[in-house]
């Protein structure tokens, strides 16, 4: 089956993040497909590659481009949300006259119209949030 | 791109203010809207208030979204349910809801309202029949 996950809440702050990234490595073991993931609200925060949590913490953000860089998956930041946030990749930071980015590798900063084009093409679009 | 036509419905269940769910999930309606799908919109929980009356956020430095609602039928988005138990959990009747209305193009522009008041077996079975349901 062909899904699309949204994610709505931030690392950390938040179990969606963990539980969306279990679902998809336990639906790919499983033959399925992930045809997006779109990050939303403080979900974007997903895709920072500043993040330094303590030695013995989970990597979330490090996680996300490891699947990305595996197994190919899209993870779409919402630059709507990501521009109210603070997250930038080179060319948005640019665009603004900011001095610096941080985005994670393996994401890319889109419109919300990727959200709904995923609910489309995809079997089922699932919801992680709070 | 495939433009397939899906059954989406947006379930709002927070308060429009207090946190930025509710705005950010209205941009998401606006969005949608472009891609011509079956679009409808649930109100549920805390999410009542979103279009409840006389909104002002003036005390609070908040942007006072809730006239967007009002404009909804211009998108096409027509079915607006609210969940009656919600309301009632809330001491909220639907004479506590703004009005929204849309101007029915298969009815001579006649204006209709949007708004449905349902109960909460009525939504779950409205639910059930939605292609996507995107919770916020």
């Amino acid at each position: 089956m062909k899904y699309t996950i949204l994610v709505n809440e931030g690392p950390y702050q938040h179990q969606a993040a963990d539980t969306a990234l279990q679902f998809i490595r336990a639906a790919l073991a499983k033959g399925h497909e992930i045809f997006r993931v779109f990050f939303y609200h403080d979900g974007v925060n997903n895709g920072s590659r500043l993040s330094v949590p303590p030695k013995d913490d989970r990597l979330i953000q490090k996680a996300w481009s490891e699947l990305a860089e595996q197994h190919g998956i899209d993870l779409v930041i919402c630059i709507a949300a990501a521009q109210r946030r603070g997250l930038m990749d080179a060319d948005e930071a640019k665009r603004q006259n900011l001095d610096a980015n941080n985005i994670a590798p393996g994401f890319r900063i889109s419109g919300l119209g990727q959200l709904i084009e995923g609910a489309i093409q995809s079997d089922r679009t699932i919801v992680f949030g709070d | 791109m495939d433009m397939t036509t899906k059954t989406f419905m947006y379930v709002n269940r927070k308060a429009p203010y207090g946190t930025v769910y509710a705005l950010e999930t209205l941009e998401v309606v606006l969005i949608a809207a472009a891609f011509e799908q079956d679009v409808s919109l649930a109100f549920i929980d805390d999410g009542v208030y979103q279009i409840a009356k006389g909104q002002d956020t003036k005390g609070i430095g908040m942007k006072n979204f809730s006239a967007t609602f009002k404009a909804l039928g211009d998108y096409d988005i027509t079915k607006l349910y609210v969940e009656r138990e919600s309301l009632a959990e809330r001491g909220l009747t639907e004479d506590d809801l703004m009005p929204i209305t849309y101007e029915d193009a298969d009815d001579d522009w006649a204006e209709k309202p949007s708004v449905q008041v349902i109960s909460r077996a009525e939504l779950a079975v409205i639910m059930s029949e939605q292609d996507v349901t995107l919770s916020f």
